[in-house]
C-alpha cells in the first residue's frame, strides 16, 4: 500500500495539522517509510496468535464511585487564553 | 409504488452514577459551568483515564435485563474528531468489542409484540457543551458533562414505523429506570435518540439510504421527525431524486427535518485501541454479583402478578408498564390488605387519569399508595359507595387530608342501618304514588325512577344495594 500526496493532506485536515506543499511532500516520504515497516511486519505469520489491544497482557483497574476532585476552576482557567461567566471561549463555532 | 420504512435506532443513556466515568469529578445536574471540570475532563497534558465500577456495573445489568451476551473482554477505543467541546480531540468510546452483545426487547402495539434486535451496547464518554450566547462573537464551553458515562445502545434496523420506533424508545426508557441505571429524565438529556431512517419499495430485501435524525429528546419530536423524514424520501424518490446519507436535525418548530453535516465533511473517525485503557475483564462472578442486586424485571412481575393477585393480563401489563407504577400498586395492596382487582382499578382508573391531566409522574402523585388504601378500605367495608369514593379521592388529591377525615368533615358516611333506609323508602312510596302505579302495571323502567328518588332523599348516602332490596319487598308486598 502507498500514499499519495492526497492522502496526507487529508490526513492532515483531519488532524487540523497545516501543512505546506513542501511539508507534505517531505511527510509523504517519511509516512511511506513507516508503512514499509509495518507491510515488514505484516509478511510475518501470526496463525494462531490473538491479537492484543495493548502491549501489556494487564487488565483495566476499576474505581470506587466516590467523588474525589474539588472545585479547581479559578486555577485551571487562569492559564486560559479567553473565559467568562465561567465559561472557556473559543472562536465561534456554528454547526 | 408502495413503500416500506425502515428504522434503528441509536439511544445514548445517562448512567446514574456519582462520578464521570473516567475520573472522580461529580456528575451532578446543574452545577455552576466548569466547577465539576477537573484536570482529567479538561484534558490537562499527562492525566491518565482510571476506569468507574459502577458505570460497568450498570452496563452488565442492562445486558442482564435484555438476555445479551455481556463481553466478557472489552476495549475502549478513540474516536477522532475535533470539536471545541471534546477537549482531548477525541471521545473515548467501545468500537469493536462492546461490553453487551446481541440482545433482545419487546415492544408492544395494542395487542401486536413484536422483538427488536439489540446489536450492540457499549460505554462511553459524554462531551460537553456548546453554548451560543452573546460572547463577543465567540462561543462559551462548559466541561461540567464532559467524561459523563453514556451507555450507547444500538438496535438493528427492526422498526417499520414511527409508533413502533416510538414504543421501543418509551420501552426501554422504562427499562433503563426499572433497572436504575437512569434516571430517564429528557429534559435534562439522560435519554437521547438517534433515529436512522431509510424507505424502500415494499417487498424489497434491501436496504436504501438512510438518513440519521439526530439527539431527539423527546418521543412527541421523534414521532414527528420520523413521520416528516419518511414522507419527505418518499416524495424525493418518487420526483426521480436520489437519497444522499447524511446526518439531519429535527426543527420542532417547523417540524422538518434539515441536513447537518455536508458529505465532503463526511466523518473519519479514525477508531484505534485507547492505549491509557486497559482491556476491561468482566468475570463469571462479577456477573453473579450484579444479577444478585437486579430487580425483578417487568415481564417477571407481570406473571408473578396474573398469578399472586389474580389480575387479568391486560391489568398486569399496565400495572407493570413502569417501576413507578408497580411499586405504588405493591405498597397500596399491601396497605389495603383487600382484593388487589380493586386496588389495580383505582390505580388504572382514577389515579392514572388524575396524574395524565396534571403531567406528573406517580412518585409525585399527592395521593400516597398507604391514602389510597384508606380509601379502598372504606369502600370495602360499606361505609363509602363507590361513587362517594370518587368524590373523596378529589378531596383527597386536592390535599384535604385522608378518606376518614373527608369522610367524616363531608358527613359522607353511607346509610347502611335498614331501619333509616327503610323510613326513607316508606317516605319516597307515600310521596310518588304515581310511579309505584306505574312499577305495578308492569313498567319494570320506573323502578329506577323510585330508586333514584330514595337515593335523592338520603343525600346520595343511602346503600345503593340495601336500597334496592327493601324497596323490592316493599313493592312485591
Amino acid at each position: 500500500m502507498s500514499l499519495t500526496i492526497d492522502d496526507v493532506k487529508r490526513i492532515a485536515h483531519l488532524a487540523r495539522i497545516e501543512v505546506t506543499e513542501a511539508d507534505a511532500h517531505a511527510t509523504l516520504e517519511k509516512l511511506g517509510g513507516i508503512l514499509g515497516l509495518i507491510e515488514q511486519m505484516q509478511a510475518v505469520d501470526t496463525t494462531g496468535i490473538e491479537p492484543m489491544s495493548h502491549s501489556q497482557d494487564v487488565t483495566q483497574r476499576l474505581r470506587d464511585d466516590v467523588v474525589t476532585e474539588i472545585n479547581q476552576r479559578e486555577l485551571f482557567q487562569s492559564i486560559a487564553p479567553a473565559v467568562e461567566n465561567g465559561l472557556y471561549l473559543v472562536p465561534k463555532v456554528i454547526e | 409504488m408502495q413503500w416500506e420504512v425502515v428504522i434503528g435506532l441509536e439511544t445514548h443513556v445517562q448512567l446514574q452514577t456519582n462520578t464521570k466515568i473516567f475520573c472522580g469529578a461529580s456528575t451532578a445536574f446543574g452545577a455552576e459551568p466548569n466547577t465539576q471540570a477537573d484536570a482529567v475532563s479538561i484534558a490537562l497534558p499527562g492525566v491518565l483515564p482510571v476506569l468507574n465500577r459502577e458505570a460497568v456495573q450498570c452496563a452488565i445489568r442492562f445486558g442482564l435485563a435484555i438476555d445479551a451476551e455481556i463481553g466478557r473482554r472489552s476495549v475502549f477505543a478513540r474516536k477522532n474528531y475535533f470539536y471545541p467541546d471534546l477537549p482531548k480531540g477525541y471521545q473515548i468510546s467501545q468500537f469493536e468489542l462492546p461490553v453487551v452483545g446481541k440482545g433482545k426487547i419487546t415492544i408492544q402495539l395494542g395487542d401486536v409484540e413484536k422483538v427488536i434486535n439489540i446489536t450492540r451496547a457499549h460505554l462511553e464518554e459524554d462531551a460537553g457543551k456548546s453554548l451560543h450566547g452573546d460572547f463577543h462573537g465567540a462561543t462559551g464551553i462548559d466541561l461540567n458533562r464532559a467524561g459523563t458515562p453514556l451507555l450507547e445502545i444500538v438496535t438493528e434496523p427492526d422498526m417499520r414505523s414511527a409508533a413502533e420506533a416510538v414504543a421501543y424508545a418509551k420501552k426501554l426508557h422504562e427499562l433503563v429506570q426499572w433497572i436504575g441505571i437512569c434516571d430517564g429524565n429528557m429534559q435534562e438529556g439522560s435519554f437521547r435518540c438517534d433515529v436512522n431512517v431509510s424507505v424502500r419499495p415494499k417487498g424489497s430485501d434491501k436496504l436504501g439510504t438512510r438518513r440519521e435524525i439526530k439527539n431527539l429528546n423527546s418521543f412527541r419530536f421523534m414521532q414527528q421527525a420520523i413521520e416528516y423524514e419518511t414522507r419527505w424520501q418518499i416524495e424525493t424518490l418518487e420526483d426521480g431524486g436520489t437519497i444522499q446519507q447524511a446526518t439531519v436535525l429535527f426543527n420542532p418548530d417547523t417540524g422538518e427535518t434539515r441536513a447537518m453535516r455536508s458529505k465532503e465533511e463526511a466523518n473519519d473517525y479514525r477508531y484505534f485501541p485507547d492505549p491509557d485503557l486497559l482491556p476491561l475483564v468482566i468475570s463469571e462472578a462479577d456477573i453473579e454479583a450484579v444479577k444478585a442486586k437486579m430487580p425483578e424485571l417487568p415481564e417477571a412481575m407481570k406473571a408473578r402478578f396474573e398469578q399472586q393477585y389474580a389480575l387479568p393480563a391486560y391489568d398486569a401489563t399496565a400495572i407493570t408498564a413502569s417501576r413507578g407504577v408497580a411499586d405504588y400498586f405493591v405498597a397500596a395492596v399491601a396497605a389495603f390488605g383487600g382484593e388487589a382487582k380493586l386496588v389495580a382499578n383505582w390505580v388504572m382508573g382514577s389515579v392514572a387519569a388524575k396524574l395524565n391531566e396534571e403531567g406528573k409522574a406517580i412518585a409525585d402523585s399527592p395521593v400516597s399508595a398507604e391514602q389510597l388504601a384508606g380509601l379502598l378500605k372504606r369502600i370495602a367495608d360499606n361505609t363509602i359507595s363507590g361513587k362517594m369514593a370518587k368524590e373523596v379521592f378529589e378531596a383527597m388529591w386536592s390535599g384535604e387530608g385522608d378518606a376518614d377525615t373527608i369522610i367524616e368533615k363531608r358527613g359522607l358516611k353511607q346509610v347502611s342501618d335498614s331501619g333509616a333506609i327503610e323510613a326513607i323508602v316508606d317516605e319516597v312510596l307515600a310521596a310518588n304514588a304515581a310511579m309505584v302505579a306505574e312499577y305495578k302495571a308492569g313498567k319494570e323502567k320506573a323502578f329506577n325512577g323510585i330508586v333514584g328518588q330514595c337515593m335523592k332523599a338520603s343525600k346520595g348516602k343511602a346503600n345503593p344495594a340495601q336500597v334496592n332490596e327493601i324497596l323490592k319487598k316493599k313493592l312485591a308486598g
